[in-house]
């Protein structure tokens, strides 16, 4: 007689119907490619763990995105948010598709000119931008969304020395309803804190006051919020109008739409709840179409969106590296996939799946990094099915704030693969190496010689 | 190694343990251990049972029961061990 094919035995506890905190124990759907792309070859090819990002949905959610706006209103403009994905590779795609820069930092002002944008299409922003910085900003007639007095008094200063006007924006925090109220960057609108600095800004010879911006924070689940931001600069807008008789060129709403992934103890998928590009252009062009911003005189929108762009579009590969029980005869799964590559693990209850199901049956699991610390947890409590030592597993939706916030530790980061449009794969990050790792290095004289 | 009594697996996987109310599911071939066990089996004998059976190595088989029975202890199906 032949034999039957073995599957290991499994029991699981039934709980009648209660979802319990290892979800609803729905059918885990494995990932075998990516783009047509065997999990298996890549991680062959370019080693364990791996970042891949498939460039082809990078561009469709961008060209989703730019449709849902510029259907409803003409002059859209996005500026990709550098601090979301700044792997060099990652950003042209997005300038191709053209976005303009937006960075927070001298650092990330160097990259983008580097990558070849014009200093007239960088976005400035953030709290942390020195003289030098401020001056080469100037210099490059790039914009610059003020954030707080010193800097607006710091930029008065130093425009005069370039012999150039300064292009400048101030940044607006507001109350739009939602929590948390991002109160610590910006000039406030409802305790009259932002038009106080209009009213410094606009008599001065050295400033040209060109746009007004805001970013109410990350993630926002409700697409009405930008409504009412939206609403709030367009007064501003209406009141510069009106004093002054002065139009702004542009309104910028900054970032914030939410990807599919779902947050720490959502009760519902992200993929359930996260609102259309759609949702969000609606609230946003409605209320910029319906303000009293005079009609030959709308400004152009500008958009930074980072998470929603990039998310969907990055995967993090990785291996089993063993099996464990916990004392409370939960199964525990050891990967090499740390949160120091994962730093979105601490917000996110990740969406990971195997490459490959040999057997459905699942078990309550928690799945652990290699890092010998108690904070790498990738996920606490998921119903997942029973994989081996050298199995592969792939988390979806890595794609924002992994590649820029990823820690060095214990070990060198890995490659960064990008599929392209046809199917070809290439590194755009290479792996760190005892090399790399050791060129920053210096070991003072007396240091040089140990004897043990 | 002996099951406790009155529990009762029904022909599709269920398992329902009266002491304490608790229901669990078994796959097939966590079925058939388990019935291996009630019927007073060995570690040694079922591994040749079900290696009759199946198509499965020893070590990996011998893994994969010893991780079963321990699921078994900590849902507290299986008789404390008399020592
Ligand atoms: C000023 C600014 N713009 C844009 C973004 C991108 O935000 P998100 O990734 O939520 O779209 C950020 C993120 O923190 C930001 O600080």
């Amino acid at each position: 007689m032949e034999k039957l094919k073995f599957e290991r035995p499994v029991i699981n506890h039934i709980n009648a119907g209660v979802p319990d905190k290892f979800g609803m124990g729905t059918a885990i759907q494995p990932i075998s490619h990516i783009d047509d792309i065997s999990v298996e070859d890549l991680l062959n090819e370019y080693g364990s763990p791996l970042y891949v990002l498939s460039e082809k949905t990078i561009r469709e959610t961008y060209r989703e995105a730019l449709s849902a706006f510029k259907t409803r209103y003409p002059k859209v403009q996005f500026a990709w948010s550098y601090k979301t994905n700044y792997l060099n590779a990652v950003c042209n795609i997005f300038h191709q598709e053209g976005s303009w820069a937006e960075v927070v930092s001298g650092f990330e002002f160097e990259k983008a000119l580097a990558n070849g944008v014009p200093g007239s299409k960088i976005i400035f922003n953030g709290p942390d931008k020195s003289n030098e910085d401020l001056e080469r900003a100037i210099q490059h007639g790039s914009l610059i969304h003020i954030d707080h007095f010193d800097e607006l008094y710091e930029i008065m200063a130093v425009a005069p020395k370039t012999g150039k006007k300064a292009k400048v924006a101030i940044r607006v925090n507001m109350d739009t309803g939602i929590y948390p109220h991002w109160d610590r960057f910006g000039f406030n609108y409802e305790n009259g804190e932002a038009w106080t600095a209009i009213n410094k800004i606009m008599p001065n010879p050295d400033m040209e006051l060109i746009g007004l911006h805001t970013h109410i924070g990350t993630y926002i689940m409700t697409p009405n919020a930008y409504a009412v931001a939206t609403s709030k600069l367009a007064a501003l807008t209406v009141r510069i109008q009106m004093k002054y008789n002065h139009h702004l060129k542009y309104l910028d709403l900054g970032g914030g739409f939410a990807s599919k992934n779902t947050l720490k103890g959502a009760y519902l998928p992200g993929s359930d709840t996260c609102p259309s590009f759609d949702d969000y252009a609606e609230a946003i062009t409605g209320a910029l179409i319906n303000s009293d911003i005079q009609y030959e005189h709308m400004p152009t929108l500008f958009l930074e969106t980072g998470r929603a762009l990039i998310d969907e579009a990055g995967y993090l590969l990785g291996s089993v590296l063993a099996n464990k029980r916990l004392l409370d005869g939960r199964r525990s799964l050891i990967i090499d996939i740390g949160v120091n590559n994962l730093f979105t693990s601490f917000w996110y209850e990740h969406h990971i799946v195997p490459a490959r199901i040999k057997q459905r049956d699942t078990e309550d699991t928690t799945i652990y990094g290699p890092l010998c610390m108690n904070i790498d947890v990738i996920r606490q409590a998921i119903q997942f099915p029973v994989l081996e030592k050298g199995d592969r597993v792939v988390i979806k939706r890595i794609g924002a704030y992994n590649m820029t916030q990823w820690l060095q530790f214990i070990t060198y980061r890995p490659n960064v693969v990008l599929i392209d449009a046809e199917g070809k794969t290439h590194i755009i990050r290479e792996n760190e190496t005892h090399e790399s790792m050791n060129a920053l290095d210096r070991i003072p004289q007396h240091l040089k010689e140990i004897q043990l | 190694m002996k099951i406790k009594k009155n529990i009762a697996v029904s022909e599709n996987g269920f398992l329902f343990d009266p002491n304490s109310g608790e229901s669990y599911s078994l796959n097939k071939t966590g079925q058939l251990i388990v019935k291996l066990i009630s019927e007073g089996k060995t570690e040694s004998e079922i591994i040749e049972v079900v290696k009759e059976k199946y198509e499965v190595e020893t070590t990996s088989l011998q893994r994969y029961l010893d991780d079963f029975i321990m699921m078994l202890q900590q849902m507290n199906l299986l008789e404390k061990e008399e020592d």
